[in-house]
């Protein structure tokens, strides 16, 4: 069997006497559709946040593909091929969808610190971007301001950014949320194509998605993963149904 | 269609950074200026040179989003070090801007490394601090700077010992305006540069420029350190052409008012500084003339009517009335 993608061993994060994440173990194979999923407070954002690099662990280590990236700053783990999307949109909103990714694609080549060469000079960027916008079907509206989209269109914009990136391990955090699930549809045809270069984690609510998307299931409690293994077993489990059974009775 | 919209795509990039015919207006004007008000050269050298000031504070507010109250404090370094140049027998003009924005940068530099860890509200009150207590070590330091009586004895040698700063000012707007000129060549590109296009990307969204592999950090400790190069030489300028340099160049009050030329003419355009400056040192020169016991409330009225009805300051009020006219039209 080769490397997984991305690995963590024993990794913790405490705030305080609260732990976010409690000796998590998880590894993620090379083009894995994996979905990360748990009850709010599960610390699965948190999880996002510690493997990007955006949170820094109190102890445990982050390999990706075989890689200790633990020390690693954000932009530096990007470059090893870690990209993630963001559970609230984090877009450029006054710049335009084709701007957005090119932003992600310039930064990939390297060529984003460049003070002399005019951005519109280097066409070959803004011709992968622009391929890329019509890859996921937002082509029509390169041209147009982020904040203009509307919100289902914004979530693709997300992912375009992370593609933009050119990722072999990529970080969905919740990809649908606040999409109207008429244009659900929309961003699961996205995930569905995307090639097996690529590892994919998903971190999801929407069960339904879920079960649709991911070929393994990890569930995440209180910081710490309860089972772990292939969606009809993890459907079968009674101890997830008593977590998310527990989680609607308290609601 | 496909192919339609790709090459309208890149045809909108290609159209942003090349040069359209209205970017000459300031320079027709300023080159029109000084053949029709040849009585106020010396204060349009001023102006030319706050421009400068003005383009290097929407650098780093306009496109890179850090809120300063404290530009002064590279406006003022160099001034002092042109000054002080001058008044030991090195006065020549270029060498004194060239110093001056060395230890502009220098001071951009060393700063820019404590106080861009920081964000917003923390910035602005960290680039406050530095201004502050390099205007007290100014005070203090009296054997170099003069303290409160200001830098004495200035010599200016002529512009690379061929023209002599006269009476009416000619040598020093046309100095000045040819440094604008390379400071507004600077920018212009900079901003057009991937490099000023992530410095955007960092004001719209730091978090997502981190998650998509953007050494933040570094990019605003660049852009910082050359913003405060283009002060100093800016501050230079100013102390060259009055041949006066005191206290004041380093006061929050400068940093302000700079801030506030900048934000009247509209941030993040480039062109705010070239609208902005002239407008309110105009303005400043004209009320104080008409109305000289309170001038200050027609200048207070001014800048409440535009943070009222111009949000973009003049320039974002230019471009929403075009927008309006376009859209009017199409229909």
């Amino acid at each position: 069997m080769t490397e997984p993608a991305l690995e963590t061993k024993s990794l913790c994060k405490n705030f305080g006497a609260l732990a976010v994440a409690h000796n998590i173990e998880f590894s993620l194979a090379a083009g894995a559709r994996h979905a990360l999923i748990g009850p709010n407070g599960a610390g699965k954002t948190s999880f996002v946040n510690l493997v990007t690099g955006a949170l820094e662990p109190s102890s445990g280590q982050i390999f990706l593909a075989g890689h200790d990236v633990t020390h690693l700053s954000q932009a530096h783990r990007v470059k090893r091929g870690l990209a993630r999307t963001f559970q609230i949109n984090q877009l450029f909103r006054g710049l335009t969808v084709l701007e957005n990714v090119t932003l992600a694609i310039s930064e990939r080549h390297g060529v984003a610190g460049d003070f002399l060469r005019a951005a519109g000079r280097r066409r070959s960027i803004i011709e992968e971007a622009y391929a890329l916008l019509e890859r996921l079907g937002i082509g029509e509206e390169a041209l147009r301001p982020v904040r203009e989209l509307a919100y289902g269109r914004q979530r693709l914009v997300e992912i375009a950014v992370a593609l933009g990136l050119d990722p072999k391990v990529l970080l969905l955090d919740e990809p649908a949320a606040g999409v109207p699930s008429g244009e659900a549809g929309t961003i699961i045809d996205v995930i569905e194509r995307l090639g097996s270069e690529i590892a994919v984690l998903i971190i999801e609510h929407d069960m339904y998605l879920v079960f649709r998307l991911a070929r393994r299931i990890t569930v995440l409690v209180q910081g710490a993963i309860l089972v772990e293994g292939p969606p009809q077993d993890i459907a079968a489990d009674p101890r997830v149904r008593e977590v998310y059974l527990g989680e609607r009775v308290r609601r | 269609m496909t192919q339609d919209l790709d090459s309208r795509a890149v045809a909108f990039f290609v159209r942003r950074h090349r040069l359209r015919p209205v970017e000459l207006v300031p320079w027709v004007l300023a080159v029109g200026a000084f053949f029709v008000f040849p009585d106020y050269l010396a204060l349009g050298a001023q102006v030319l040179a706050t421009i400068l000031f003005g383009l290097s504070v929407d650098l780093v507010l306009g496109y890179a989003g850090i809120v300063t109250l404290g530009h002064a404090a590279f406006f003022g370094m160099g001034a002092y070090t042109a000054g002080y140049l001058a008044a030991h027998g090195m006065g020549a003009p270029v060498l004194g801007l060239i110093a001056a924005m060395a230890m502009a940068a220098l001071v951009g530099c060393l700063s820019g490394l404590v106080i861009l860890r920081a964000q917003g509200l923390s910035i602005l009150m960290l680039t406050l601090v530095v201004c502050v207590m390099l205007q007290e070590a100014a005070n203090k330091l009296t054997s170099i700077t003069g303290g409160a009586d200001g830098l004495q004895g200035m010599e200016v040698s002529p512009v690379l010992g061929l023209f002599h700063f006269d009476l009416y000012g000619k040598t020093a707007y046309c100095y000045a305006l040819v440094v604008l000129f390379f400071g507004w060549a600077v920018a212009r590109t900079l901003v057009h540069s991937p490099f000023g296009r992530s410095l955007t990307g960092i004001r719209e969204n730091v978090a997502r420029m981190h998650a998509i592999g953007t050494p933040v950090f570094f990019r605003l400790v660049t852009i910082y350190t050359i913003s405060a190069a283009m002060a100093g030489a800016a501050g230079a300028l100013i102390a060259e052409t009055t041949q006066l340099v005191a206290l004041n160049a380093l006061s929050i009050d400068l940093s302000g008012l700079i801030l506030v030329m900048v934000i009247f003419g509209g941030v993040g355009r480039l062109y705010g500084a070239f609208v902005g400056v002239p407008l309110y040192m105009i303005a400043q020169d004209r009320f104080s003339e008409i109305d000289p016991t309170y001038w200050y409330f027609w200048i207070g009225l001014l800048l409440v009517l535009v943070v009222m009805f111009a949000r973009g300051g003049i320039l974002g009020l230019c471009a929403a009335l075009i927008r309006r006219f376009e859209q009017r039209r199409r229909r």
